[in-house]
């Protein structure tokens, strides 16, 4: 049995407006295990990003908790240790760059953390090989690509060594190469490293390939299970304003001509030899 | 306006002795050597103090060319400072040349260009500084040197770590500069066209969405630093640990040995 790393207890949360506060999440419960990959699917404003930004106490709750490790993020005493914990990946790699050079920027975070400058150098150049931008360590940031530039942002993150990665739609301003590198090293992070993964996302396709997926929508959780579990629910998540990947899409529509097919094929692989049973 | 034409603080990297000098050393020996220039009185000092710069150019292989474009906003300043000198000096003895009510005198001549020296020698020595030290690395040193007066409540680190997201920030900054101004022409915007009026006119609907967009990224870089655990710096390492080496002494010993030079030419009667 793994460790409970995240947590959260009837979390809501309402930006103070002088009218009408209006509610963003609405009573949200949810237990993360060490080690698992979950993604977290939702249309704007449904309350996910803001969901991302409690789970290393950027944003304090208005009413529940949060626990990271079992540490509550309200405990301003323990506010290093719980970032130490759970390191943030945000959408616009610029604006997370802080140094102008790859390996300044990756020792950033373990500097603040005062760790020996021996080992910084040893943790930037574990990172920076995790995300395999090891050779453009003495490159100017600028110079880089989206993805490229994004996956710095992961390896300053890592460089802390944390447990857990939450990251904000990550590959939201990146090209399809972009998003493919970025996803590509999410995942590695999670099966060798054993990091969990929070993915905030709004791609169907990246979501598909968590272990876990959480729908939200008006801040609550709508939906949680395995993918292929939560993607046969086809008609819940188009009324939340979600659809499904291609393939469930394609499946669901034969299904309702009285096709007898499994929803459960999520990727193109899975999808074709369905159909190629059905038709043999 | 061509943006990317700016040298102010450009970095040419290379691996001569001049880039592998300690940040603080090349920074000490920038102060001796303005001392110096401040000093010299004579032409065998400011002789002295334009060959030290020359075999400083020479070592660093940074080239006169760049030396001399980034002296081209000064160079105004440089003209105007020299023409005063000249008119403006007076001497002993008859005038060399006497028109209307002006008179240029041997020391106007003398003292004009001592000054013009003064001014383009100042202006290389901290270009070759930039030239050859990464900002980084110059930031960096710049805090270690300022950093007994954090014992004075100075916000010594504070200030360079502003100036290192300044460094950061302005080709980023640029770039967006580049988009937004593409984005208003599209619309019809004239950058180029009409009087002086007209042209700071134009650059309202620049520097709007500039700043607005400035402010959001630093909103945005506050929070993911935080995330990062920043938090001042107090408990803070780095991972480049500036070390003074034998070639950081020598180069300290020169500049110490300049001065002193200088200050012995200066007795000579030279003039």
């Amino acid at each position: 049995m793994s460790e409970l790393i995240l947590k959260t207890e009837s979390l809501t949360f309402s930006y103070p407006a002088e009218d009408a506060p209006k509610e963003v999440l609405n009573g949200v419960d949810l237990e993360i295990q060490e080690g698992s990959f979950v993604a977290v699917l939702g249309h704007n404003g449904s309350g996910k990003s803001t969901l991302a930004k409690h789970l290393n106490a950027i944003l304090l709750p208005s009413g529940g908790k949060v626990f990271v490790s079992g540490l509550d993020t309200c405990d301003e005493q323990k506010l290093l240790d719980i970032r130490r914990i759970v390191g943030m990946v945000f959408q616009n790699p610029d604006n997370q760059i802080v140094a102008n050079v790859v390996e300044e920027d990756c020792a950033f975070g373990p500097e603040n953390l005062g760790v020996p400058p021996l080992e910084i150098r040893q943790r930037v150049d574990e990172a920076l090989k995790a995300v395999g931008m090891y050779q453009f360590r003495e490159h100017a940031p600028h110079l880089l690509s989206g993805g490229q530039k994004q996956r710095i942002a992961i390896a300053g993150v890592l460089a802390m060594k944390p447990r857990c990665v939450v990251l904000d739609e990550p590959t939201a301003m990146l090209d399809p190469i972009g998003r493919r590198e970025v996803l590509e090293t999410i995942k590695k992070l999670n099966q060798e490293s054993g990091v969990t993964v929070v993915l905030i996302t709004h791609h169907m396709d990246e979501a598909a390939q968590a272990d876990r997926l959480i729908v939200m929508s008006g801040g609550k959780v709508v939906a949680d299970g395995a993918p292929q579990e939560v993607f046969q629910r086809v008609e819940e998540l188009k009324a939340v304003g979600l659809t499904v990947p291609e393939t469930v899409s394609l499946l669901y529509e034969l299904r309702k001509e009285g096709v007898d097919l499994p929803l459960d094929a999520l990727t193109v692989e899975e999808c074709a030899q369905a159909l190629y049973q059905i038709l043999q | 306006m061509a943006l990317k034409d700016i040298t102010l603080g450009q970095f040419f990297p290379g691996n001569t002795v001049m880039h592998r000098l300690d940040p603080r050393t090349k920074l000490l020996l920038v102060v001796f050597y303005i001392v110096a220039l401040f000093m010299a009185k004579n032409i065998l000092s400011y002789g002295l103090m334009f060959v030290a710069l020359l075999s400083a150019v020479l070592i660093s292989k940074v080239g006169f060319k760049a030396l001399l474009k980034g002296m081209k906003p000064v160079f105004f300043i440089v003209v105007f400072t020299a023409v005063l000198n000249l008119f403006y000096t007076p001497g002993e003895g008859d005038p060399l040349v006497s028109f209307w009510i002006f008179n240029i005198y041997f020391e106007g001549i003398r003292t004009a260009f001592f000054m013009v020296m003064r001014i383009m020698m100042l202006i290389s020595c901290t270009f070759l500084l930039t030239y050859t030290t990464s900002p980084i690395l110059l930031t960096d040193g710049l805090e270690s040197l300022l950093g007994p007066l954090k014992k004075l409540h100075m916000p010594i680190h504070e200030l360079a770590m502003i100036m290192s997201i300044a460094l950061r920030f302005i080709p980023t900054l640029i770039e967006e500069t580049d988009k937004i101004m593409s984005a208003q022409k599209a619309r019809g915007a004239d950058f180029d066209g009409g009087n002086l009026i007209q042209k700071a006119k134009a650059l309202i609907p620049l520097l709007v969405p500039l700043f607005i967009s400035a402010f959001r990224r630093a909103d945005e870089l506050a929070v993911a630093m935080e995330c990062r655990c920043y938090h001042g710096g107090e408990g803070r390492t780095r991972m480049r640990q500036l070390k003074y080496v034998g070639r950081d002494y020598v180069g300290i010993t020169i500049g110490f040995l300049l001065c002193v030079a200088v200050w012995a030419l200066n007795r000579l009667g030279v003039f």
